[in-house]
């Protein structure tokens, strides 16, 4: 972090209205369609649903909601390591029970 | 501390005159970001539960999701989604100065929060009206998978439910804050960080839906 | 020196210590990250000398075999004890909840930490997990008898009271998460002008990986925690067998977080070792990089280990083999900090005073604790090993010889510099001397019956494990003397007026440029940093004579 002022919140980016309703439209959006593919009677398009949709809409929120997008790029990198941290701790332990 | 604070190098050090705590906009944005991964990291050891046993019970999990109501779900979903947007657009308005739109937004947001609640509450009323809660001698004699498919039900929404209830109350503080111009166009941290809670409140039930919701 | 301020040996009259201002209220309010750092201590070195005590009866308890001083009931309720405070109240709060609260802003030219306030509430959770905990001796079924792991089912099923015990260990996890919250926030935003993060000394450096590992992994073992509660007072059944719940989860959920904790422990012993070492060594660390990269290694690779702890629970196939793999690739890391501290020794001038006993203690230790983790990470080799005393062997290895002697070490090399007061040298070396034969001769006795097959959390032995038993128990009371006497001495020396300069030991860090103790505000001006951190005078050698 190299801010020096203690100002800097002022700098810091404002997300206006019209983006967030936007976004907000995005995601109701989103919801429906993941409704639909889960309704689609297709166990793999329910799976594309969960995998692609949720955390497109998870994103969406992290990036505007939160104001990510506009956050330094350690903090961008620090969200990842959270996440990769959760996915290892999934992953690794399916080693074994998909295996018993 | 005046003279020090002068010839000081650290950003953070207390303006001149101002004693006590420093204000470090950017590190208290940190700190509450830390917090937020905390959070998920937490629901997230309930994800390997729920991982681990779907892999084990793909059936008992299809058949016990077909008996949640989607539609509450549904609703409960778009509920929480737009109290997200409202929250964002309550810190929005005050970092402009409007102060009465901020607070109305977040008073929103608040009742958003209280409505997800009440969906909540019947959604549980009825389904442990119908004999399904932990502990219940109806639970264990179903399959092996539908049994943990409720405990997780009731381990996650519960825990979801508390983080909403403290949220709502985080909210109402925050409230007086802006009616007391503790919370200004010029100091809206507290408001901020908020709202990054209630954004992770979103975020797991954004995960919540298909997992429990959407499995049939 | 990394600064252009003269040494500090004298307190200017308008600058008192930040122990001058009195009362218990002025403590107990208090947001110095100092005072904090001194509360912490009063308590972990009562609850490590509490645990202390349980290990003694433990010990005497395996005098003979069969019924020596307490039933077969009690023993597990001890063993169970030991562990929990041990490590929750000793172990994992450890260097960071003393040194780092004390040196950390000072180590990084700060005033503070980011979250003063923050921080006296992670004290408070402390205390109250600790008395959580605590009630758990008199209330309900009484002390828990599980061991300080908690297994499904007998956690759940078992009448003792699990239940206040977990539910303790529930809120000192937010203490360590606050904490390491606090410490990440402190170093991205309140490092010196000038200390860029490769200018930042290592013991700063391993608390900062150690909050990361903090902050990731402490909240699955809340989950999983709060999980057996929940089991126990709602029957939630998520690990019931009758409802198809696998125990095997909870122990993938307890060492998810388990395993994480004990790098937890070990960085930043491993941190304060590498200040200890460069001070007493006269010259600047070997490999600063290499041991930046390696704590964070170890925190990144420490987190995928886990199931090394389950290899015989009945996991897959590809389960133990990966972890097995894993296992085996964190020794690296590890193994290469101990090749830096060995080699900065190398054309040192090297004083051994009584914090480089200890840290030259550590090194022997830690690597012998390293090296049997090898050997328990071969899977064929765990078949033989699991739950017996070798295993015992190796984490007491690790989390007394190693994290406990770099505690010691770091309260021996920061002592004056916190009280201004100095210990008694010679007294010093005679309790690490106690220490570190009783140490060996209690801990290698138990690889040894370990690899005869004695189990662990055992209250009775059979024949052959005797002498090895009173062995074993004869070298604790001879560690157990040495603990005594280095408490005595470092209390004792509290009272010794003596005047304490800024810098007895000749270190290069920034703590060794305040007075002793330091002021409130830490610094008069806050320093300008443009120098490495480890920047001794080279040693320079004789010219060879020329013909």
């Amino acid at each position: 972090m190299t801010s020096t002022t203690a100002h800097d919140a002022e700098q810091v980016h404002i997300v206006g209205y019209g983006t967030l309703i936007k976004v907000w439209g995005i995601l109701v959006a989103l919801t429906g369609a993941l409704v639909a593919l889960s309704a689609s009677h297709s166990p793999n398009l329910a799976l594309l649903g969960l995998l692609v949709i949720t955390p497109t809409k998870a994103s969406l929120v992290f990036f505007y909601f939160m104001h990510l997008k506009y956050e330094s790029t350690a903090l961008k990198y620090m969200v990842v390591a959270a996440i990769t941290v959760l996915v290892i701790f999934v992953g690794l332990t399916f080693a074994d029970y998909l295996y018993r | 501390m005046t003279s020090a604070a002068a010839e000081s190098t650290s950003e953070t050090q207390p303006a001149e005159g101002h004693a006590g705590p420093h204000r470090d906009y950017i590190g208290a944005k940190l700190g509450m970001w830390i917090f937020v991964f905390t959070e998920l990291i937490l629901f997230g050891g309930l994800f390997v539960a729920y991982g681990m046993y779907r892999a084990m019970f793909p059936q008992d999990f299809h058949h016990a999701s077909g008996e949640l109501n989607v539609t509450l779900g549904v609703i409960n979903t778009l509920v929480l989604l737009t109290s997200s947007l409202t929250i964002a657009m309550s810190i929005t308005a005050i970092r402009l100065g409007k102060k009465v739109q901020a607070m109305a937004l977040l008073s929103t947001t608040a009742v958003f929060g209280c409505v997800f609640l009440v969906n909540k509450f019947f959604e549980w009323k009825a389904k442990i009206h119908h004999g399904i809660f932990p502990g219940s001698p109806l639970l264990a004699q179903r399959h092996h998978g539908e049994a943990l498919f409720f405990s997780l039900y009731y381990g996650m929404t519960g825990l979801h439910g508390l983080h909403v209830t403290v949220g709502v109350i985080l909210m109402v503080i925050m409230l007086v804050f802006l009616a007391r111009n503790k919370i200004r166009q010029d100091d809206f941290i507290k408001l901020e960080n908020t709202g990054l809670y209630w954004h992770l409140v979103d975020v797991i039930w954004i995960f919540l839906l298909p997992l429990f919701y959407l499995a049939a | 020196m990394s600064t252009a301020v003269a040494p500090a040996a004298v307190r200017p009259a308008e600058e008192p210590s930040f122990y001058a201002h009195k009362g218990i209220a002025s403590w107990l309010l208090t947001t110095d990250h100092k005072r904090i750092g001194i509360l912490y201590l009063c308590a972990m070195i009562t609850f490590f000398l509490v645990a202390m005590t349980i290990g003694f009866f433990m010990r005497l308890e395996h005098m003979t075999m069969g019924p020596t001083v307490m039933k077969p009931t009690t023993y597990n309720a001890l063993f169970t004890l030991h562990g929990v405070i041990m490590i929750f109240l000793f172990v994992i709060p450890g260097l960071p909840a003393v040194f780092g609260n004390f040196f950390l802003p000072i180590m990084i030219g700060a005033p503070d930490v980011a979250f003063p306030r923050l921080n006296l509430m992670s004290w408070y959770l402390f205390m109250s997990g600790a008395c959580i905990a605590l009630t758990s001796l008199f209330t309900g079924g009484g002390p828990p008898d599980t061991g300080w792991s908690f297994y499904v089912p007998y956690s759940v099923t078992t009448g003792t009271n699990v239940t206040m015990a977990v539910f303790g260990a529930f809120v000192l996890g937010f203490s360590s998460i606050l904490t390491g919250l606090n410490f990440i926030t402190t170093m991205h935003r309140m490092r010196a002008k000038g200390m860029n993060w490769m200018r930042m000394p290592l013991f700063p450096w391993a608390l900062y990986a150690t909050a990361w590992v903090q902050v990731l992994a402490t909240p699955i073992l809340g989950i999983t925690l709060l999980l057996v509660i929940l089991e126990r007072v709602f029957h939630l059944g998520i690990f019931n067998p009758a409802l198809g719940g696998d125990p095997i989860l909870y122990q993938h959920l307890f060492w998810i977080y388990s395993h994480p904790a004990v790098y937890i422990m070990i960085i930043p012993a491993m941190g304060a070792i590498s200040e200890i070492i460069p001070t007493f060594a006269h010259r600047t660390i070997f490999g600063y990089k290499a041991i930046v990269m390696s704590s964070m290694g170890i925190a990144g690779v420490g987190s995928l280990v886990w199931a090394h702890h389950m290899f015989t629970s009945g996991m897959s196939q590809v389960a133990i083999i990966t972890f097995s793999l894993l296992t085996f690739l964190v020794a690296i890391p590890s193994a290469i900090k101990i090749f830096n501290w060995v080699t900065t020794l190398h054309h040192g001038s090297i004083e051994l005073r009584a914090p480089m006993l200890f840290a030259l203690g550590f090194i022997f230790l830690f690597s012998i604790g390293g090296l049997t983790g090898l050997f328990q990470g071969a899977l064929a080799v765990n078949v033989h090993l699991h739950d017996t005393y070798f295993i015992v062997g190796h984490f007491h290895y690790v989390m007394f010889g190693g994290t406990g002697f770099a505690f010691f070490a770091a309260l021996h090399y920061w002592y004056p510099k916190m009280f201004g007061r100095m210990y008694n040298e010679r007294t010093a070396v005679v309790a690490f001397v106690h220490m570190f034969v009783g140490f060996n001769l209690f801990y290698f006795t138990f690889l040894v019956l370990g690899l005869m097959g004695m189990p662990r959390r055992y209250y009775d032995h059979l024949p052959h494990f005797h002498v090895g038993h009173l062995i074993a128990t004869v070298g604790s009371w001879i560690l157990i003397a040495g603990l005594l006497i280095m408490v005595y001495n470092l209390v004792r020396g509290l009272f010794r007026k003596v005047e304490v300069p800024g810098n007895p030991w000749g270190g290069v860090t920034l703590e060794w440029t305040v007075p002793s103790p330091p002021p409130v505000e830490n610094f008069h001006t806050l320093p300008v940093i443009t120098e490495d951190p480890y920047h001794f005078n080279p040693v320079q050698p004789v010219a060879k004579e020329t013909p």
